[in-house]
C-alpha cells in the first residue's frame, strides 16, 4: 500500500547541514500495523511528516497505492492519510463533536457545511473509539487519554486508508497507554485500518505491531517481522542498552526489560 | 447505555445555527444603524425621516439623518466590524486569545503614516480622501510587508511564537518612530497627532466610506474563505495540514485580509483600541468556538458594539463629542479584565 524508496531529507534543503533521513526504504502492506522505532533524534517524527506529505524529501519517492505522495494535493492526500499527533492543544473551547467533525474537512467543498451523513460518520468514529458519551463535552476538560481517543476519532472521521500515529502514548500514563493500544488493535481487527505507529515504547511496539522499522541517525538499521527484528542485539544497536527480550506467555507477545547501558 | 443516549441526542446542524446567528446579530446591527442616528443634539424621529409626504428639501429630520449622522454611524459599523474580524483572524492564526489587530504592528504602521502626514503637512487627496487617511493606509502596508516577511521566515521552520514576538517587536519599533515623528511636530500638529491617536469617528461625508469599502471589500472576500481553516489552524499547523489545509496559502490570505481590514479601519477612524480584542471573545461566549459562526457574528456584533460606543462618546458630555477610542477602552478594559478572571 505504501512504499518508501531511498527517501532522504535535510532541514534547510538538499545541501542542508544535517541529513535527518538518509536513504530510507520500507514497505507497508494494507491492513498491517507497522512500528517505527528509534532513539531521540533518529528521525521518526520527520519520517512521519514526510509520509504525511508535510515535508518533501530531497530525493527518493513515497508511493501510496501507486500514486506519488509528493504529487497529490493536500486535500487528496488527507483523504488517504490521517495523522494523530503526540499531543493536541486547542486555542479555543471546542466540543468533542466539533473536534471530530473537523476530520471531515477534506471531504467538503470550500463553502460546504457538514451534512447529516457527515455527522453520522463522526458519531460512528466516536462509537469506535468508545467516546460517544463525551460528544457534547468540552475537549479542554478531557483527560489525556480521552483527548487522545477523541483525536483518533477525528482521524477516523477523515475516512483515510492509512493512519499515522506519532508517539500516540508518550504523554499518557500506563493505564491510558494500555487503553490506546487496545483501541488501535481493535480498530485494526474490526476495520482493517493500516497504521504506522512511531513510538519509544518497545513493549507497546511488541504487543501492537506486526512489523517494525528500526531507525537510527536517519537510516533504517533493520526492518521485518516484530518477533524476528526486536532482538536484544538490535536494541543494543539502537539505544546502546543491554536488554532482556523474552516471549511473555501471559501477555502473548515479546517483552523487553532494559538492564543497563551496554 | 450512555452510548445509546448520546447517539440519539439531537444536534442542531451548523447551517441552522449559522442562519440563526446571522439573523440575530444582523438584526442587532441593522437596528443599531437605524436607531443610533436618531440620537443627538437635535432629536429627530424615524417616522419623520421616512415620511414620504415631505419633500427632502423640507424634511429637516431626513437631512440630519442622511447627511449629518448616518455617515458617522456607518463609519462606526465598518470600523467596528473590520477590527472585530481582524481580531478573530489574528487570534486564530497566532493561536493566541490575546492577539488583536494591534499585535503584529499593522495599526502602529497605520498610525505612523498618519503622524507623518500631519507632522510634515502633507497635502494631497486621492479618490476624494485627504492626505492623512491615505498616508495611514500606506503605513499599514509598510507594516504588512514586515509581517509578511516574518511569516515567510516562519515557513522556513520557526514557530508561531517567533511571528508573535517579531510582530510585537515591529510594533515597539514603529511606536518609537511615531514618538520621534511627534517630537518633530510643532504645537498645533502635536495637538492633531494626539487627537488622531485617540481614535475618532468624526466622518461627515460618504466619500471616505466608499474609499474604505474598497480594501474592506477585498478583505471580506479573503475572510469568506477562512472560517473552517481557522478552526483547524487554531488546533495546530501540523494537524491542520494533515486534515488537508494548505496552511501556507491560507496563512497568507489571513494575514493580508486581516491587515487590509485593520489598515482601512485605522485610516478611517484612527487606532480605536480594544474592539478587535474583546468583540471576538464576547461573541465566542455567545456562539461557541466554531469560526463559521464566530466570523459573521463578530462582523455584525463589532459593528453594533462600535455604534453603541460612539453613541455614548457623542452624547455622554454633549455638546462635546469624545473620541470613541476613549469609550471603547473604558468599556472594553473592565469587560476584558472580567473575562480574564472568569477564565482563570
Amino acid at each position: 500500500m505504501l512504499k518508501a524508496t531511498d527517501v532522504s531529507f535535510s532541514y534547510g534543503g538538499r545541501h542542508g547541514a544535517r541529513r535527518v533521513i538518509d536513504r530510507v526504504s520500507f514497505e507497508v502492506e494494507r491492513g498491517t500495523i507497522v512500528g517505527l522505532l528509534g532513539p531521540n533524534g533518529s528521525g521518526k517524527t520527520t519520517l512521519v511528516r514526510i509520509l504525511a506529505g508535510m515535508l518533501h524529501p530531497d530525493s527518493g519517492h513515497v508511493v501510496l497505492d501507486g500514486a506519488s505522495v509528493m504529487e497529490m494535493s493536500r486535500r487528496d492526500l488527507a483523504r488517504r492519510v490521517a495523522l494523530v499527533p503526540q499531543e493536541t492543544h486547542t486555542t479555543f473551547d471546542f466540543s468533542v463533536i466539533d473536534m471530530v467533525l473537523m476530520g471531515r474537512y477534506p471531504h467538503l467543498g470550500p463553502f460546504e457545511l457538514e451534512r447529516p451523513a457527515d455527522l453520522d460518520i463522526a458519531r460512528d468514529a466516536l462509537d469506535a473509539t468508545g467516546t460517544a458519551d463525551l460528544e457534547s463535552r468540552s475537549f479542554r476538560t478531557l483527560s489525556g487519554g480521552e483527548k487522545q481517543r477523541v483525536v483518533i476519532a477525528a482521524a477516523l472521521a477523515q475516512a483515510s486508508d492509512l493512519l499515522l500515529l506519532d508517539e500516540p502514548t508518550t504523554a499518557l500514563d500506563v493505564g491510558y497507554q494500555f487503553e490506546i493500544a487496545t483501541l488501535l488493535k481493535r480498530l485494526n481487527a474490526a476495520h482493517g485500518t493500516t497504521m504506522i505507529v512511531s513510538t519509544h515504547d518497545l513493549n507497546l511496539a511488541a504487543s501492537l505491531c506486526e512489523r517494525v522499522v528500526l531507525l537510527k541517525s536517519g537510516c533504517v538499521v533493520a526492518h521485518g517481522v516484530t518477533a524476528e527484528t526486536l532482538t536484544a542485539e538490535n536494541i543494543r544497536l539502537l539505544y546502546n542498552v543491554e536488554a532482556d527480550v523474552q516471549f511473555h506467555a501471559r501477555a502473548g507477545h515479546l517483552t523487553v526489560v532494559p538492564l543497563g547501558r551496554a | 447505555m450512555s452510548h445509546a443516549v448520546a447517539a440519539h441526542r439531537p444536534r442542531v446542524a451548523v447551517r441552522v445555527r449559522l442562519a440563526w446567528t446571522v439573523a440575530v446579530f444582523g438584526t442587532i446591527a441593522f437596528l443599531a444603524c437605524l436607531l443610533a442616528p436618531l440620537v443627538g443634539s437635535t432629536p429627530i424621529h424615524l417616522s419623520t425621516v421616512f415620511d414620504r409626504s415631505l419633500s427632502y428639501a423640507d424634511n429637516i429630520d431626513a437631512q440630519i439623518f442622511w447627511v449629518a449622522r448616518l455617515p458617522r454611524v456607518l463609519a462606526a459599523a465598518l470600523v467596528g466590524s473590520s477590527l472585530a474580524l481582524a481580531g478573530v483572524v489574528f487570534q486564530a492564526l497566532l493561536r493566541n486569545p490575546l492577539a488583536s489587530p494591534d499585535t503584529l504592528g499593522v495599526s502602529a504602521g497605520a498610525s505612523l503614516g498618519a503622524m507623518i502626514a500631519i507632522t510634515f503637512n502633507l497635502d494631497f487627496s486621492l479618490f476624494g480622501v485627504t492626505a492623512v487617511p491615505v498616508a495611514s493606509f500606506i503605513g499599514s502596508f509598510g507594516a504588512l510587508g514586515i509581517v509578511y516577511g516574518l511569516s515567510a521566515a516562519r515557513r522556513r521552520g520557526t514557530s508561531t511564537i517567533v511571528l508573535l514576538l517579531g510582530g510585537v517587536t515591529v510594533q515597539a519599533l514603529l511606536s518609537a518612530i511615531i514618538a520621534f515623528v511627534q517630537y518633530l511636530a510643532d504645537f498645533t500638529q502635536t495637538f492633531r497627532n494626539v487627537r488622531w491617536l485617540m481614535g475618532s469617528l468624526d466622518v461627515a461625508s460618504y466619500p471616505p466610506l466608499l474609499a474604505a469599502l474598497i480594501p474592506m471589500g477585498i478583505s471580506w472576500i479573503g475572510f469568506a474563505t477562512l472560517p473552517r481553516v481557522l478552526d483547524l489552524i487554531s488546533i495546530g499547523h501540523e494537524s491542520a495540514a494533515a486534515r488537508g489545509v494548505d496552511v501556507d496559502r491560507f496563512e497568507r490570505v489571513a494575514l493580508v485580509s486581516a491587515s487590509l481590514a485593520t489598515g482601512a479601519a485605522v485610516a478611517l477612524a484612527g487606532p480605536v483600541s480594544f474592539v478587535g480584542l474583546i468583540v471576538p471573545h464576547l461573541v465566542r461566549l455567545l456562539v461557541g468556538a466554531d469560526h463559521r459562526l464566530v466570523l459573521p457574528a463578530s462582523a455584525l456584533f463589532g459593528a453594533a458594539f462600535l455604534i453603541g460606543c460612539d453613541l455614548v462618546a457623542r452624547t455622554i458630555i454633549a455638546p462635546l463629542e469624545l473620541p470613541v477610542g476613549i469609550i471603547t477602552a473604558i468599556i472594553g478594559g473592565p469587560v476584558f479584565l472580567w473575562l480574564l478572571l472568569r477564565r482563570s
